[in-house]
């Protein structure tokens, strides 16, 4: 039914996209209180120096190459490739997933490192970096889902939806999770 | 991305009653189900918002009267409420763990159920599509999903009042340890899983509804509808649904971080605790001022999320009611945006007694005091709109006009306790209680009741009845004051807040009597409410009906949809906006609507 409308004023930017980008200044709030408490915590007595997992490399190296098929990806659906679209919304939910076991390979790495990361044992620094790391990782996983939902849509036969809107909203969440990591990422590394 | 479009998109609501008959029959088919439960229609989910924040303050305000009970008749037995509390109030008397989940749970209540959702939840949702042109809000579905998100929350708030253990009863700040640890108090058992479930569902309904609202403010306002035409509820109701979006996330990140110190063992918030009969903790190096920090840098935006919604329709009201423009709307905007962002600058002057550097302090004393500023523009602005104009006093225009009143007053005592060094004295005492308590709680109910008073008419189609609401309006107000000034005494003279029995310090036995006449008052005050609640329902059913459009004789667009709007409020075309919402006495006319042109023979406006 979207189709028959005109669009009057093309200019403007459609109200789901609008609400997705106000949504990830809401995220960036919440993750800009948790690096800030991080940093108020760091400063204070105890706090325990240790070694990121070597996997987090790896795994920036992974979400970042999801955010270059999920690119590739909106820019297929707008092109009418829908073969080559599927196959990359695919590839991109596959990558998340990728994701989401190396870092939960990365808290493996700690615990075989015997570094508690909670528990009466556990210290503050590494408590902030796994609380953190699992905030981000929720949100990767729905991204992931909302990919799922995209590529069912885009299999389901009975209805032929061309809509761009859907795929640019998730593609554009999909970028913020990937840069949001990269903060996180930069963040543990040199300034936490 | 028209309107139309969006409608379209997510409701299968048909617009093609364009010929004006607006039977409900002819509607297109509605169950019970998604009319009235799960509806998608802004002014549906904005009635459901407005009811069940009717319940919690009623609940809410119930609390008060029980624990002033308590403050009141310290030594007086009543037998008839160890019947309907059973063994919270043995032998006819408030036990103490019984007054602390009373007090806490009134303050969670009042300030998150009835003031935030009960408030900026009823009149986001019912005002900003009609008096932006809109079909609906940007989302209806997520619209839904937000009351049903707070429906839930409220649920779980309700359930943990039936735990044995009692409900959450360490303050409605939640300050680690005793929201930590479930050792710390009876309260911080179950009752405090509870209220952290609650209140997470709470914050993902406040986050999906002012998405929603600020997603339609900037993009679905109707042809010639430009920002600077927009009603100034519109503005404030913008403005707080920003203060919302921004600042419950870090709450969220707060209560995580809670959860984890509760549940996983960690330490973040606690250290080098003795629990009796538990023994010393094993937790190291938390800070429980990290929790303060983050629980008020949403704390203090909050306020100003209870109060700007309150301040948007007051604006409105007054106007419309003193036949009169609103005074420096540019200035009112420009003064709720003064107010936004200094809401995130001053969260600290709630710590100044918690070891904050004295000179930080100092600099959050400055940003505080600021705040006047804003403040008194607004007030100034409200008092020379009122000023000889041709005032109507109905319902609506009493409540806000004492929403004027309590504002003054409840923000000039903001400016004594805004300095750190006057802090050190009144922090945590009655005095505190009775500034936030005239200047947010009271104010914003004000603001809400004039809010209800006046927008009735285009909820239900009737009228509310006038003197039931002046006697609600003079018992309330006069009550607000007997209740709240007295406070400004005890607190001056360092009576602190949430003791349980004031009669055994020899410093505070002096007020007894005068905490006495507090409580009675606060019970007559409640009482009153009542004749606000039978008028209320009494009017969906049996008021007198609505025979034209725009009672009022308001200029906004809400006054030109249908007398029962249906979903999609406008029949056929939404209107075009010619003009900003407040040409009353122009050119010798008494109002034009936004919809009417400017004509050739116009004074410039």
């Amino acid at each position: 039914m979207t189709t028959t409308i005109p669009n009057k004023e093309p200019q403007k930017i459609h109200p789901h996209k609008f609400a997705m980008w106000v949504a990830m200044g809401s995220i960036v709030m919440m993750f800009a209180g948790m690096t800030s408490a991080y940093i108020v915590k760091k400063n204070q007595s105890s706090w325990l120096q240790f070694d990121l997992p070597l996997i987090f490399w790896y795994s920036t190296g992974v979400i970042l190459a999801s955010s270059l098929t999920m690119y590739l990806a909106s820019k297929a659906m707008k092109a009418r490739e829908m073969s080559r679209y599927r196959t990359l919304i695919t590839i991109t939910a596959g990558l998340g997933l990728a994701f989401l076991v190396m870092q939960y390979l990365g808290f493996k790495d700690l615990e075989a490192r015997d570094i508690a990361m909670i528990g009466p044992k556990s210290n503050s620094a590494v408590s902030f970096l796994f609380v953190i790391t699992v905030l981000h990782m929720l949100h990767v996983l729905g991204g992931v889902i909302a990919l799922v939902t995209l590529f069912a849509r885009a299999f389901r036969s009975s209805v032929k939806n061309y809509s761009a809107v859907p795929v640019e909203v998730v593609g554009t969440y999909w970028h913020f999770v990937d840069a949001l990591w990269i903060y996180l990422f930069l963040f543990y590394n040199w300034i936490g | 991305m028209s309107n139309e479009a969006v409608l379209h998109a997510h409701s299968d609501v048909a617009t093609h009653d364009a010929h004006g008959d607006h039977s409900h029959e002819h509607h297109h088919h509605e169950t019970f189900i998604t009319k009235y439960v799960f509806s998608q229609d802004h002014k549906m989910i904005a009635k459901q918002f407005l009811i069940t924040g009717m319940v919690w303050a009623v609940l809410g305000g119930l609390m008060s009267v029980l624990f002033r009970l308590q403050l009141g008749y310290p030594d007086a037995t009543f037998p008839w409420l160890e019947s309907i509390l059973g063994k919270w109030a043995k032998g006819g008397h408030i036990t103490p763990e019984a007054y602390y989940a009373l007090v806490t749970t009134h303050g969670t209540v009042l300030v998150f159920f009835v003031l935030t959702a009960g408030l900026s939840g009823t009149f986001a949702n019912f005002l900003i599509p009609l008096q932006i042109g809109a079909r609906d809000m940007a989302s209806p579905f997520m619209n839904m999903l937000s009351y049903w998100f707070f429906f839930g929350a409220s649920i779980v708030m309700l359930s943990s009042m039936f735990v044995e253990t009692g409900p959450f009863s360490g303050g409605w700040t939640a300050y680690p340890p005793l929201s930590a640890l479930g050792d710390a108090s009876p309260g911080s058992k179950t009752g405090m899983d509870l209220w952290i479930v609650s209140m997470a569902l709470f914050v993902v309904s406040s986050l999906l509804g002012g998405l929603n609202y600020i997603a339609t403010v900037l993009n679905m306002r109707t042809k010639g509808m430009s920002m600077t035409r927009l009603p100034l509820t519109i503005w404030a109701l913008f403005f707080t649904a920003v203060l919302g979006v921004l600042s419950f996330p870090v709450l969220l990140s707060g209560f995580i971080l809670l959860i984890f110190d509760r549940n996983f063992g960690t330490s973040f918030y606690l250290s080098d605790i003795f629990i009796n009969g538990v023994g010393a903790l094993p937790n190291e190096g938390g800070s429980a001022i990290l929790f303060q920090h983050l629980f008020w840098f949403l704390g203090h935006p909050e306020v100003y999320i209870i109060l700007l919604p309150a301040m948007g329709m007051v604006s409105e009201i007054l106007s419309v009611n003193s036949r009169k423009p609103i005074f420096g709307y540019m200035a009112m905007i420009g003064s709720l945006f003064a107010i936004a962002i200094l809401a995130f600058l001053v969260w600290a002057h709630h710590m100044f007694v918690t070891g904050l550097n004295p000179f930080l302090g100092s600099v959050f004393v400055l940003l505080t005091l600021l705040i006047a500023v804003p403040s008194a523009i607004k007030v100034f602005n409200w008092l020379t709109t009122l000023w000889r104009g041709n005032i109507r006093f109905t319902p609506g225009m009493l409540f806000a006009i004492g929403f004027v009143s309590l504002f003054i007053s409840g923000g000039l005592t903001g400016i004594w306790l805004g300095n750190s060094a006057l802090d050190i004295h009144l922090h945590d005492t009655y005095f505190v209680i009775a500034h936030f308590h005239i200047v947010m709680g009271v104010a914003s109910m004000f603001g809400m009741f004039a809010g209800i008073y006046h927008w009735f008419p285009k909820m239900y189609g009737r009228y509310m009845n006038n003197t039931l609401a002046y006697m609600h309006f003079w018992i309330t107000i006069a009550g607000a004051y007997m209740i709240f000034w007295p406070m400004h005494y005890e607190g001056l003279a360092g009576m602190p807040r949430r003791y349980y029995d004031y009669s055994i310090w020899e410093s505070f036995k002096q007020f007894q009597d005068l905490n006495r006449f507090i409580s009675l008052v606060a019970m007559i005050v409640f009482a009153a409410q009542f004749l606000f609640l039978f008028n209320f329902f009494y009017s969906i059913f049996k008021g007198r009906k609505l025979t034209t459009l725009n009672p009022w004789e308001a200029n906004t667009l809400e006054w030109t949809t249908p007398i029962h709007p249906g979903h999609g409020n406008w029949v056929g075309e939404i209107p075009e906006v010619h003009r900003w919402a407040y040409d009353y006495g122009k050119d010798g006319k008494e109002f034009i609507q936004q919809t009417t042109p400017v004509g050739p023979d116009e004074s410039h406006h």
